[in-house]
């Protein structure tokens, strides 16, 4: 009996937890036995060490198992004319075969949740997202002819990143993976089924993501490590891709901001331009979601900036209060961790307007604990523009080997 | 007779509440209780030996946090168990689960319905919304809307600044959701006439309405506002029963050198030049202060206990049109065995829970049209718990204590009065429907205690069996409760106060009217306040 069927039986609750396809091999490999729950699924925090499996992102490559993550696939006449009305961007300009991020708001021009637009095939659409989204996209599907499924539970998926991940899916069987772009999409041939790749990944390194029927999620995962093994594979978890999360500039929903249908107060929310995402609207469409508020916050100004800080010191700032030089309170840390790529202790904060600017003299205050006594230090932060890391091979194509 | 500093007439939660604070002021504070034991409809009794009854509430969840600490009511005896579980059981046999679990929880609503798992995060956001509104102002006597004293205008600009906190379009929504039906609401949200149903409940529970009456989606958030230890919308058992509710708030009055009479009925509270003196008791004894508080609901208080010639005749007239209207009776069944559900399989956590057997709004809807035409619904809705399964103290080892709470009830039968036939009737109609879940139920059943409005209003004195003393319809609520003019726990005659659940935040077993009727005639004494304010809870 498949997932989907069993989580539809009445004694579906006997089971609060879910295993992925991929658990046989990352529980046997998880030698901490340390997990924490994603969505409906078990998910490994760590397996071994997480500064190796971080090391590996950065130096070979490493393989998280990605299978929670909600996935709706949309089709039907209207799905290209749909997705133009759900999200922000331009979606016509995500060609068949393409993938783009995007944001979602509600009508107050409040972002709904983040996530990835796959256009698999000519009119056909995966959007990948934090939270499930079935209400919202039905609710934003009325006039449309369209088809919304929710298919999390049909497809196990892999994210391979790091520097040898192209050599890796070369050896296992996807000729000219090298030539793919990022955000390209590609189609190959495994056990007798189809694999799908897309050089996408949440770790801003040279990477890929792997998308297969469960059935075949063994075979994918033995395939990847049997041939990985000259290539330094390893199996990531949770805490490994945080890192590398930051240090790429990613933000997450329900860390660096709440998702606009769950805000019960005004001011937990944000709008796309607050998180630093205005290049993702484009007021050029005739009508989506959020349109006139957010022309509005265009006009008006905007309550909250994102920011991204360079934080004195190596203590990471984690939810720390921003102050400014009079000691008030201007923002509040959403991540922050010591980047080991860049060298450089990292945050992320939302600030008050109009603070964030780059001159502003900001300060975090960080609580820290050493043999159970607790200490706290100002740190002088400063505002980063763009990413803490970006390495040309993130984008180079052809990829090379390492 | 005695002289005391206040009397307040009625030993419920509320009026001992009311009189704990008095006391602990250091007033001199008489209760004065019709029945031979006290608590009004928060009572717990053994009327078959070995089993406790929680004879009329039965679950707790708005009992204010705040007064439970400052009252000291842990110390005094009072132990609050939250249970999980609940479970609407349909004709056909498929099952709606409460689940404590996030996640189960929307696999739940999944399996009924995909879109309305997720429209469920839209729905619990903006309840919630409501509730965080509502919560503040459990703990604050309302405003006049139509005042300029100070204070008045003071608590206008709190209201304002709450609302605020929320935006613009939560005025709109709140406008609406205090005048629209439970069913209307949930359409905006639900397509699963199972989901709907289920979560329909709360809206008409305690209440003659319908769930398609407008003021019903109101009742739901009286039902959702509680907490239990900060867990909004967990609802729990009072270990030992509801009793243990007002048994420890006694203890509490007592510790403060409080005094309570029982079986002492007032007959009439005494009136002289205008002011209060005391009360009269049917036995011919009299209590002699100049405060005096009523914890019963406003149509008695009005008619029963006052002469009319003392009061403004609008006041009488307001009570006799109050909205206190019966519509709902309750089972307290020993069992000697648990009743087994065949649609939950053996050892559901869900049983732990308050069980319902549903099917549609329509069908739920034909139950109020039965009280509308006079008779008891001939498929009633029924708040089923089995306590004992939690709570040790409720009946020996291996046996069940069963509380069911049924709707609808009228208050008379076709305009005339319950006879005992009615009530054995009504009685059978609700274990022959809870028997077509349970096949082995009836072959448990050892003793009913069975109770219609008529039973409710004699022994509890509740008028019409009314649980909330009075509906809690937009008309009767906030300034509105009971009357206009008359919302800040002050009645007609100088020296006379009112503390029931006819007051505002209005019934549940919350204690907020009996703490904020005490911080009124303390402040009127130009006594510190001691009464606590609710917690910030943003």
């Amino acid at each position: 009996m498949s997932i989907k069927d069993e989580m539809n039986r009445k004694e579906h609750f006997r089971k609060a937890v879910w295993e992925t396809p991929f658990h046989p091999r990352t529980s046997a490999l998880n030698s901490v036995n340390e997990w924490h729950r994603w969505k409906d699924y078990t998910t490994a925090d760590v397996f071994f060490d997480t500064a190796l499996e971080y090391a590996a992102i950065r130096n070979a490559c490493a393989v998280f198992d990605l299978t929670p993550m909600t996935k709706h696939l949309i089709t039907g006449p209207d799905a290209l004319a749909f997705l133009n009305r759900l999200v922000t961007r331009d979606v016509a300009k995500i060609k068949p075969g393409r993938v783009g991020y995007c944001v979602w708001c509600d009508d107050n021009g409040q972002v709904i949740d983040d996530g990835t637009v796959f256009h698999l095939r000519e009119g056909v659409f995966r959007l990948c997202s934090q939270e499930r989204q079935l209400d919202w996209l039905s609710r934003s599907a009325h006039g449309f002819d369209v088809k919304i499924v929710e298919d999390t539970h049909e497809v196990a998926a892999l994210a391979l990143q790091g520097p040898t991940s192209c050599a890796v899916l070369k050896a296992i069987g996807c000729a000219g993976a090298e030539m793919m772009k990022p955000f390209d999409i590609r189609y190959f041939p495994f056990a007798g089924s189809e694999l799908m790749v897309s050089r996408t990944g949440f770790t801003g390194d040279l990477g890929y993501e792997l998308w297969i029927d469960p059935p075949r999620a063994l075979e994918l995962w033995d395939a990847l490590f049997d041939k990985g093994e000259n290539h330094g594979i390893r199996p990531m978890g949770t805490h490994a891709l945080e890192v590398a999360r930051i240090e790429a500039g990613f933000i997450a929903a329900q860390v660096d901001f709440h998702c606009a249908n769950q805000a019960i107060m005004l001011d937990r929310s944000r709008s796309p331009f607050e998180l630093d995402l205005g290049r993702l609207v484009d007021f050029s469409k005739p009508n989506f979601n959020g349109r006139r508020a957010l022309l509005e916050e265009k006009k008006k100004g905007s309550r909250f900036r994102f920011v991204r800080l360079d934080v004195e010191g190596n203590k990471p700032a984690r939810s720390a209060y921003i102050y400014d030089k009079d000691k008030n309170v201007v923002g509040t840390v959403t991540s922050a961790e010591w980047s080991p790529s860049a060298k450089a202790n990292i945050a992320y904060a939302s600030m008050h307007m109009p603070w964030g600017r780059p001159d502003d003299e900001l300060w975090a205050e960080i609580y820290y604990q050493r043999e159970l006594k607790w200490s706290r230090v100002m740190a002088r932060c400063r505002v980063v523009e763009g990413v803490f890391w970006d390495p040309p091979r993130r984008r180079a194509t052809p990829a090379a080997d390492f | 007779m005695a002289k005391y500093d206040a009397i307040v007439v009625g030993a419920g939660h509320n009026g001992l509440t009311n009189a704990a604070y008095l006391a602990r002021s250091g007033l001199k504070v008489l209760v004065v209780e019709r029945m031979p034991w006290i608590g009004g409809a928060a009572v717990s009794r053994e009327i078959e030996k070995g089993w406790i009854y929680s004879n009329c509430s039965y679950v707790c969840s708005l009992l204010r946090p705040e007064i439970f600490r400052d009252l000291e009511l842990a110390r005094h005896g009072l132990q609050i168990v939250p249970y999980g579980g609940g479970v609407s059981i349909t004709s056909s046999g498929d099952i709606l689960g409460n689940y404590t679990d996030e996640d189960v929880q929307r696999r739940e609503f999944a399996r009924h319905n995909p879109r309305d798992a997720d429209a469920y995060h839209r729905y619990s956001t903006d309840v919630m919304r409501q509730c965080k509104f509502i919560r503040p102002l459990l703990l604050r006597t309302p405003p006049d809307p139509t005042s300029f004293k100070p204070r008045d205008l003071r608590e206008m600009i709190f209201l304002g600044r709450e609302l605020n906190k929320f935006g613009e379009q939560f005025i709109y929504d709140t406008l609406r959701f205090y005048s629209m039906s439970i069913a209307d609401f949930l359409n905006e949200y639900f397509e699963s006439d199972a989901i709907k149903c289920h979560l329909s409940g709360s809206g008409i529970i305690g209440s003659a309405m319908g769930v398609y009456s407008p003021g019903t989606a109101y009742v739901l958030l009286h039902h959702y506002m509680g907490d239990v230890d900060g867990s909004i919308g967990a609802w729990g058992f009072a270990r030992g029963g509801m009793g243990a509710v007002s048994k420890a708030i006694a203890n509490s009055f007592k510790s403060f050198g409080g005094e309570i009479v029982t079986d002492a009925p007032v007959a009439r509270v005494i009136v002289k030049g205008g002011r209060v003196t005391g009360v009269a008791t049917e036995n011919g004894n009299e209590y002699h202060a100049d405060i005096v508080v009523s914890n019963l609901d406003p149509r008695r208080t009005f008619t029963k206990i006052f002469d009319p010639r003392d009061l403004p005749p609008a006041i009488v007239e307001k009570a006799h049109n109050w909205k206190i209207r019966g519509s709902s009776g309750k089972l307290n069944i020993a069992l000697d065995g648990l009743p087994e559900f065949p649609a939950l399989g053996k050892n559901n956590p869900l049983a732990y829970g308050d069980m319902h057997f549903l099917d549609s709004l329509e069908k739920m809807e034909r139950a109020y049209d039965d009280w509308k035409n006079g008779t008891w619904s001939k498929e009633p809705y029924l708040d089923l718990l089995i306590p004992s399964l939690t709570d040790p103290t409720m009946a020996p080892p291996g046996k069940h204590f069963m509380s069911v709470f049924v709707q609808y009830v009228p208050p008379f039968i076709h305009g005339r009065e319950w006879t005992d036939a009615d009530r054995e009737g009504f009685k059978n109609t609700v274990l022959d429907q809870i028997g077509r879940y349970s096949p082995n139920f009836k072959s448990l059943v050892r003793h009913v205690e069975c109770r219609t409005p008529r039973e409710l209003e004699n022994e509890v004195g509740l008028t019409e069996g009314n649980i909330f003393q009075g509906e809690l319809t937009m008309d009767q609520l906030l300034f509105n409760r009971p009357f206009p003019g008359y919302a800040q726990y002050h009645g007609p005659v100088k020296g006379f106060y009112m503390c029931g659940s006819g007051t505002h935040p209005g019934g549940g077993v919350m204690a907020a009217p009996g703490a904020n009727a005490a911080r009124e005639i303390l402040m009127d004494l130009r006594r510190p306040n001691i009464v606590p304010e609710g917690w910030r809870d943003d």
